[in-house]
Order: C-alpha cells, then structure tokens, then sequence
C-alpha cells in the first residue's frame, strides 16, 4: 500500500450550492504548518463575492421563513455528517494548525459539540430574547427576533475549523444566510466543511464560503449594499477599521473583532449580534376598566 | 354637501372659539449656559444662539453654544463623575431616577407647554403624548436599576462609562428620556446635546436633576449644532455614542466611531408604509393614516408617509380621508384645539417645500384640504399625493413633514414588496379585520416596529428601533438596557 499515489484534492469554492472554481481562474499554495505544500485553494475575486451575494440574498426567503424546528433539524443533520468525516477533519485541522492527531481530534469533536449546541438553539433563542410586553394601554404587544439578513463571516485566521464553526454556525441558526472568507492561511477545512454542508440539507446558498485573501474579498463584501451585516472576526486591527468605514455606506451590522478562547463556551452573542428585534401592536379590544368578573 | 363622494373643496365652516393654554407656568429666562458638572456655565468662546418659537418666531432665549473645549470639560466631568454613580447600589439609582420621574410628572404642564413653545408642536400633543411618556420612561428604567441581574446579560452586567447622546428636535424631551433614563440606569453617566433649535426642556432638565439632588457630573447638557455634536461623538474618552436623526448623519458617526470600542446605537430615518387592505374598517384606517404622518406635522422618524391603499378601495378611502383632512385644525400650537402646529425650523420648511415642489414635477398630484396659513412663523398645510410610483422621490425619501404619498397595490404579496422596497426599516401599518392577513404581512414586513389596526403607538415597555437604514440597536424595553452594559 504504501506504493499507492494518493488521489488528490482540488478543493474548490463552495456557491449557491454548487462548488465552482474562482471566475479569475487563479489559485493559491496552501502549506501546512511546517511549509509543506498541501493543495492549491481557490484564490477568490470580489466578483466571487458578489456572486456569494446574490446566491446568498436567494436563499435568504426560505431560509428566514423555514421553521426554527426545521432549522435545528438541518443543523443537527450537519453535525451527523461532520461526526461521519471526523477523521478527514482531524487530519486537515492536524496539518492546517500543526496539532498532534489526539490535539487535532479533540478540536473536531469540540466543532461538531459546537454545532449539536447552536441546532438546539433554533427554536430557543425567540423565547430567550423576545416577548410579550406589558405596555400602558390597551394593546397586544409582542417583540420577536428576525435574522438581519446576508451576513459577510471573516472566519477566524487562527482557529480554521473550531473557529470557523463558532462564527459561522450562529448566525445561520438564526436564519441568516452566510458568506464566509475562511482562514487566509488555512482554508482548507472550511472548504472541506461545503461538502458536509452540500450533502447535510442545507439549501444551496445558505452559507457560501471563499477562499483567497481576506483583505481583497472582505473589502467588497463590506461595502456590498445587498450585504446587511459583517463579522470582522478575522480581520487585523487596520482592516478592521477600514471594513467598518466601508460598512457604514449602508448601515451594515457590525461585529468588531475581539479576542475569544473558542475553546470556551459561547454565550448567545454572536446569535443577538445579527438578530433584530420586531415589535407588532395590536389592539386588543378592551371591555372596559372593570373587565370581566368570570 | 349631499355628494359626499367628492371631497369638499373648502373646510367646514365651524368656529371655534379660541382655547389657548396659559404661558404663565413656564418662566423662560432671557439666557441659558451649558449645564457642565452642575453648574449652569458660559461657553468657552462666550459664543451663544438664540432659540425661536416656530410658531411666531419670536426668540424664546439666548443659549450658549459649547465648543470643543466645552465638550472636553463635559466628558471629564462625567468621566469623575462615573465612577461614583457606577458604584452606588442600584436601588441607590433607582430612587434618583424614581425622583426624576415624580419631579417630571409634577412638572409636566410646566415642560408641555414649554415644549411647544420651542418645538411648535400642538400643547395636545406635548400635554397628552410627550410628557406622559418621558415620566413613563424615567419610571420604567428607574426599576430596572436594581434588577439588572435579570435582564439576561449574565450576573452583575457593566456599565460602558460615558454616554455621548445626540438628540434630534422633534420629540425633544422625550428623546432625551429615551437617551437618559436607560443609561443613568445601568451606571453610565452622560453628556447630551439637544437640537439647535429646541435646546429649552434639556435646559429645564437640568434644573429637574438639580433638584432631584442628582449627583454633580452625572448629566451634562451641550445645547450646540452639529459640530458640536460631531467633537463630542469623536472625543476620545467617550465609551458610547447613541444618535437619533438622520440616515446621512448616522452613517457619518458610524465611520467616525469605526475602528474604536465606542459601542454605538443609531436611530435614523424612515418611510414606513401604512397598507389599507380591501376589509379594513375604513373609517378607523382614516384616524390611523390621519395620526400615521400628521401626528407632530409629520416630523416623526417612524411616521406612516406611505399609504399603500388597495386600488378597490381606494376611491372610497381617499374621498374619506380628504373630508378628514377638511377638518383638522391649523394654527396656534397653545391652542388646544389645534390639529397641526407649525414646522420646527425655516430649513425644515425649506426642505418639505423642495421635496414637495419635487413630488410635483415628478408628475404626482398634489393635493390640500383649504387651509389658511398664518401670516408669522413656519408652516405647511397636510398634503396628500396621489399617482404616485414608487420610483418617484416623495415615495422613498424621508421628507419629514405633513406629506403622505398614496399608492396602491392589489395582492397582499404586492403590499409586501412595495412596503418593503426602501432604503429604511422602522415602521409600518397594517390595517385589515382579518387577523390571519395581519399575522402574515407583520412577518413579512422588514420594520422594527409594526402597527395593525393603529399607529404611533409607544410605550417604555416595548423595544423601538430599525432594520435596514433606519439605524441599529433597541430603545425601550428590557432590549434598551444592552446598548448601555458591556455584554
């Protein structure tokens, strides 16, 4: 066996559900930790991002207005598929982050723990923060969260599979669609992740993932009037701050980056970070101040 | 009279006889400082404005108009300041902001009527709208001060620092409740700047903290214009910046605040649609498109100044609503039977009149129930639009004023699309008897707030705020608390 030559890769984009190669046709080495070449990843172009967009924007409807239960189901049925490929994970995550396989394995677990955490909490998070409120008058007053819209996610540029997943999984189970830039450095486990997306009952264009430089496919995507918020995750100080100006055109949501052991459990923050709070008035028809006696 | 299918060319010819409030319990003085770490103080140039009454034009007082340097010394102060309310117990807060809420209840009259002195908004609606409300919002937050444990921002939540609050002049003292009350709750203290041109009830504010015995510092009040408002949102030792106004000026504080932990909450402009469907109690539809965008003159972000009407019903609707607007009552804001105050300010008129005169040109019909003017200070009758296209810019700029563009639709999907075809995302109306229908267009419908069956409805309990380019983050409510908690 040990004569075999391996079949490899040719990781591709992940778009609309469809896995296309990057319209500049250009790619770029990825290395593991060591300098080790491992495949060459799509070197994506701000068109690519404008695509992501437009099939982001798509999926959005029928995204937003599935069922929270249905949404949790589709997430959960992404964590089977994950569990299925651990050792694929394992191995990318091992190379791409330079961990022991036993290190690299327990990251694994810990992401498909992370999505198994973020399915439950399709059909929660309404009653956590919405409600009824008590207002002064006669009137039914009721306040629901509603996903933002298309989310531009900066994958973390460190932690390519764990971190990738603590952003990325939030803000769908809230029914946002999703691009994501993953990790400059080490895209391949995201990239890999579109296959367990594609065969996990995720409709095509619910999350739409790029490979390439952060810089040049964020900068697009920030200043991107169809785009409705941002995840800075994983951009540096400086880019930060220019996708934030760039952001403003339109108003986007932005979630500045800031340190996170992701290793510890989230709080619901990145699910409220791209959530808006509706609030419907009704009358209510009073009978009168004394109401009734039963 | 007997062809009540067209509207009446003129308004009916009741008299009333003139009910003018009494100016005798507000006592303005002829000058006003900034209000900087409890002492009312002159402006470090000496430079002062003067504020008018839009009715009559007549100047209120002069004002002082902080500088840069007056900013500075204002942030310092509620930066020494912080550090004391921060760590008084929260029931210690409470009872200050409790305090607040009494002292603005006892002087409610006194600050109604002062307000639409300053503002020209009608003395029914400051009496009736804007007073209860800002003692409402004191009163709310007030309780909150000492529960903050449970507002589901995990154990012992954190106050940011100091607030930098920029507040616009429609709603001028209740903007400032709106600002106020949740930060001074959660143990923030705070630099405000009211509007230019209706700077008075923050100045009267100040004198309410006064005697609530409000620790020094912990409210500051920079009456100034928008450079003002500008070296405050960019000081650098300000923790939170919260904007009400416009979208333009949203977006520039946005990228001055990018790239800093200032955390930021914008409440900007709108072009809610109110839809009319076919089974809809028209004459209830008419009082709430009516109070949707003639309620303040129309100077009110969230104001229904889309009328999507369903073409069967339009004819019937429209002569209604005409005859309604036959009867609504223009003039002296201190009287109490006045409908529609006066515009707050010439540019605003100017503004209205261009957007107007705009909608015209466009092609749209433009059309006014018979309506004198008076002779002194800033006015616009209602107008109504119809042929309208959403393509036309009265349809979907904010023109903040009594103007209503009508259009129509006949699917409740088309309703959809077009109420939700707009740069903005804070409001809308529904009105139908069928509560299936309702359920159906509020979930569809991107706004942060959704009306059916009535209109401009607040309340201290409810969260108000935007999708879209309506701004972002939650006033009122338990969702009012996180713009002001490190969480």
């Amino acid at each position: 066996m040990s004569d075999r030559l391996s079949v490899l890769k040719t990781y591709k984009l992940y778009v609309g559900g469809k896995f296309p190669r990057s319209e500049s046709g250009r790619v770029y080495e990825v290395s593991d930790s060591k300098g080790k070449w491992l495949a060459n990843a799509p070197l994506s172009s701000r068109k690519d991002a404008r695509d992501a967009v437009v099939a982001a924007r798509k999926a959005f409807g029928a995204w937003s207005g599935a069922t929270a239960y249905n949404r949790g189901q589709v997430l959960y049925r992404v964590a089977e598929m994950l569990e299925g490929r651990r050792d694929q994970f394992t191995r990318e995550v091992a190379d791409a982050e330079g961990l022991s396989k036993s290190k690299a394995a327990a990251v694994v677990d810990a992401t498909i723990d992370r999505w198994v955490w973020y399915a439950g909490w399709t059909d929660k998070i309404a009653q956590v923060v919405g409600g009824g409120n008590p207002v002064a008058g006669p009137f039914f007053n009721l306040s629901s969260p509603e996903p933002t819209g298309v989310v531009a996610v900066l994958a973390p540029q460190e932690s390519s599979f764990l971190g990738l997943v603590s952003v990325l999984a939030p803000v769908i189970a809230t029914g946002n669609t999703a691009i994501v830039v993953a990790s400059e450095k080490s895209p391949l486990p995201a990239l890999s992740l579109a296959e367990v997306l594609a065969t996990s009952d995720v409709p095509g264009g619910v999350v739409n993932i790029l490979s390439g430089r952060t810089a040049e496919i964020a900068t697009p995507l920030a200043s991107h009037q169809d785009v409705n918020a941002i995840d800075l995750a994983g951009a540096d100080e400086p880019l930060a701050k220019d996708l934030e100006i760039a952001a403003a055109d339109n108003l986007k949501r932005v979630l500045r980056p800031q340190p996170v052991d992701y290793t510890e459990p989230p709080g619901t923050d990145r699910m409220t970070a791209f959530l808006e709070t509706k609030t419907v008035w009704h009358p209510t028809g009073s009978l009168g101040a004394s109401g009734s006696s039963y | 009279m007997e062809n009540v299918a067209s509207a009446p060319a003129s308004a009916p010819a009741f008299a009333y006889a003139p009910a003018p409030e009494s100016r005798a319990v507000v006592d303005i003085a002829p000058s006003y400082g900034l209000f900087i770490d409890g002492e009312f103080t002159e402006a470090a140039d000496g430079k002062v404005f003067k504020t008018v009454s839009p009715s009559t034009e007549e100047v209120l007082a002069e004002i002082a108009q902080a500088t840069e340097a007056d900013v500075d010394r204002a942030v310092q102060a509620a930066r020494k300041a912080f550090e004391k309310w921060s760590a008084l117990p929260g029931a210690e807060r409470a009872k200050y902001l409790f305090r607040i809420a009494r002292i603005i209840q006892e002087r409610s009259r006194e600050l109604a009527v002062l307000e639409t002195l300053d503002n020209g908004k009608p003395i029914k609606e400051t009496r009736d709208a804007d007073l209860p409300l800002v003692a409402a919002h004191f009163f709310y937050y007030a309780g909150w001060a000492d529960k903050l444990d449970h507002a589901g921002y995990g154990a012992n939540p954190k106050p940011l620092g100091v607030a930098g609050q920029v507040i616009p002049w429609n709603f001028p003292l209740l903007m400032l409740a709106w600002k106020i009350a949740p930060a001074l709750a959660t143990g923030n203290t705070v630099v405000l700047k009211p509007a230019e041109t209706t700077p008075l009830s923050a100045l009267f504010f100040a004198d309410i903290c006064r005697q609530a015995g409000l620790p020094k510092g912990v409210v500051n009040i920079l009456p100034g214009y928008g450079d003002t408002g500008a070296a405050l949102v960019a000081h650098p030792d300000v923790n939170k910046v919260a904007f009400t106004g416009s979208t333009a000026v949203g977006k520039e504080i946005a990228r001055t605040v990018a790239g800093t932990r200032k955390k930021l909450t914008l409440e900007l402009g709108g072009k809610g649609a109110n839809i009319v469907f076919d089974d809809a109690p028209i004459d209830q539809a008419v009082e709430g498109i009516v109070n949707g965008i003639f309620f303040n003159q129309g100077q009110v972000c969230c104001a229904g100044s889309r009328l999507l009407v369903q073409e069967s019903i339009q004819d019937e609707l429209l002569d209604s609503l005409k005859r309604r607007l036959s009867t609504l009552r223009l003039g002296d804001p201190l009287d109490k039977n006045t409908d529609i105050g006066a515009i707050n300010s010439e540019e605003q008129l100017t503004r209205i009149t261009s957007l107007v005169e705009q909608g015209e040109a466009e092609g749209a019909e433009r059309w006014s129930p018979a309506c004198e003017l008076p002779e002194s200070g800033y006015w616009f009758a209602p107008t109504l639009f119809t042929n309208v296209t959403q393509a036309h810019r009265i349809a979907r700029d904010e023109i903040f004023g009594p103007v209503l563009s009508v259009l129509t639709f006949r699917t409740p999907d088309e309703a959809v699309a077009k109420a939700n075809n707009t740069q903005y995302g804070l409001s809308a109306g529904i009105w139908t008897e069928k509560g299936s229908r309702i359920l159906a267009v509020a979930n569809k419908l991107r706004a942060g707030v959704v009306w059916s069956n009535t209109f401009n409805k607040f309340d201290p309990t409810s969260p108000f705020g935007g999708y879209k380019e309506s701004g972002f983050g939650r006033e009122g409510g338990r969702h009012g608390l996180e713009a002001y908690l490190d969480v």
